[in-house]
């Protein structure tokens, strides 16, 4: 058997919104150098809605296909479902992951959450300044 | 497939395969039986065992067959060990990239009130002389240093500390699994000891090897059982691989400098193609190193999807990043040599064989740019680096 699913091997070898957003609403970063992964979500948000996410990541394969896979479904939906993303419906829409690469799922999962905190410490900063 | 793990293990001799052939279909007989048909699988047996000590400049009754390099190194420690106690002397000196099978085997004799002093390996993979001659005190009771490392493929200075360790009557034993039918090994020459060996590093079977015991060292029995290999290894001979092992040893031996002379031009060619991607280094002494052996760190980028990625294109190597080695931490050989944890993250092993040719180390080196030039893309911590808001930790 091979070490990832078929799903995995797919967003690894194809990743959904690879890349970076200019002027981005939401941004976040979580991991580590030292650890051997990081995950960079870049959001475009308009009233509340995703419209548009990119990644960048640093990692294994699992880490790549996780932070595809987890663009891919938080893409169009509103902020309020997007805050509800766990890593365990990454890891499910994936197929699985084996036990020692379930992190990378959290990782996602976290960097998503990063990217909504950012989002909201710009929109109240700039709601402060008006 | 082009493969290029031959550190990991090595593809089988045609003549080591043909040889062991007869001992499956008709000379399967056991070598402990008395009759004649047992009597004949005993001869081919011997024969195996005057051929392996030949090549390793050894006595044949000082050759011991294994299940292979792990159990080689476990025997030989514990001997020693067991050994030192008699006397009082319990301080082992190693080095701090060992196998596994020797590191793991220290642990446990630590917990057995062994004391461990492990040597630094500097920057380039290779320990001195004087450090091991520094190192041992009156209680020393083994000196066991790896002939050539399994990841960066250092070679170590083996004759001068044999000859160290000799003249203060220490025991001296060298894994030599990666070094075997790769480099020269002439036992009584580098004053060794004990040393082992695995037989598929050098086109043998796996599941068997050699321990070498220089006459009047006591074996203590790893495994219990009849009075197989002079009552230190029980267990009925595994003939037809310890056949093709002989076959095998023999060959790479005859073939030494030939074999050696083509990996080495593969080798560099290979090594002066992966130079050119920026922020990349070699790990391991630059000429002190395996013929076969390249291995090198790409910063900003992770081993595994490497690895991943060269096998979409048909390539097997290894990879020293945690991801791959199955715990938290990246490769401890990376580690001792100093390489950072985040370093030692993107490493890619590509280890040659005489098997492989040019038209290969070009695919390879094509492959590897392509696939580092890719993650690095898609990697946050390269982007950051190539803003300046981190700092490049490779030239």
């Amino acid at each position: 058997m091979a070490l990832y699913s078929d799903k995995v091997m797919d967003h690894f070898r194809n990743p959904r919104n690879v890349g970076s957003i200019e002027n981005a609403d939401g941004i976040g970063e979580v991991g580590n150098a030292r650890c051997g992964d990081i995950m960079k979500i870049y959001l475009k948000i308009d009233d509340d809605i995703v419209t548009d996410v990119k990644f960048e990541t640093f990692g294994c394969g699992s880490a790549i296909a996780s932070s595809s896979m987890a663009t891919e479904l938080i893409k169009g939906k509103p902020l309020s479902e997007v805050a509800q993303l766990s890593n365990k419906a990454v890891t499910e829409a994936l197929d699985g992951l084996p036990p020692h690469k379930l992190h990378c799922s959290v990782l996602a999962e976290e960097a998503i959450q990063a990217a909504i905190d950012d989002y909201h410490k710009k929109t109240e900063a700039i709601v402060q300044q008006n | 497939m082009i493969y290029a793990d031959n550190g990991a293990t090595t593809k089988i001799s045609k003549q080591a395969l043909e040889a062991m052939l007869p001992y499956f279909e008709s000379n399967w007989g056991n070598p402990s039986s008395l009759y004649h048909f047992g009597q004949q699988a005993k001869e081919a047996l011997e024969s195996a065992r005057m051929q392996i000590a030949a090549c390793l400049g050894a006595e044949p009754e000082e050759i011991y067959f294994t299940s292979g390099g792990s159990e080689g190194d476990n025997q030989a420690l514990v001997s020693a060990a067991v050994n030192g106690a008699r006397k009082g002397k319990k301080h082992i000196i190693s080095t701090s990239f060992e196998h596994h099978a020797v590191l793991h085997t220290l642990k446990k004799l630590e917990r057995h009130g062994f004391e461990v002093e492990l040597l630094d390996v500097h920057e380039n993979g290779i320990i001195s002389p004087e450090q091991v001659a520094n190192s041992i005190r009156p209680d020393t009771c083994l000196v066991t240093v790896m002939f050539a490392n399994n990841e960066i493929g250092s070679i170590q200075p083996i004759q001068a500390i044999g000859k160290i360790c000799r003249e203060k009557q220490v025991i001296f034993h060298t894994d030599a699994v990666q070094a075997a039918g790769h480099i020269p090994i002439d036992v009584v020459a580098q004053h060794i000891d004990m040393l082992s060996v695995s037989a598929h590093k050098f086109h043998g079977p796996k599941g068997i090897g050699v321990l070498y015991a220089r006459k009047g060292i006591p074996l203590t029995n790893i495994i219990e059982g009849g009075a197989q290999e002079r009552g230190k290894r029980g267990g009925t001979e595994n003939l037809a691989a310890v056949v093709g092992m002989a076959v095998a040893l023999k060959d790479a031996c005859d073939n030494l400098q030939e074999n050696a002379d083509h990996v080495t031009m593969l080798r560099e060619k290979l090594i002066g193609e992966l130079n050119k991607i920026p922020h990349s280094i070699l790990n391991g002494d630059r000429d002190k190193r395996l013929p076969g052996n390249v291995n090198f760190c790409f910063e900003g980028i992770e081993g595994e999807s490497m690895l991943l990625l060269l096998d979409d294109r048909g390539i097997c190597a290894s990879s020293g990043s945690a991801c791959t080695s199955g715990s938290l931490d990246p490769s401890h050989v990376l580690l001792a040599i100093g390489r950072p944890h985040e370093i030692a993250h993107g490493s890619l092993r590509l280890s040659l064989s005489e098997y492989n040719t040019m038209e290969e180390i070009n695919q390879i080196a094509e492959a590897v740019k392509n696939v580092v030039e890719y993650l690095r893309g898609i990697s946050p911590l390269w982007h950051e680096k190539v803003a300046g808001k981190r700092e490049f930790l490779l030239p």
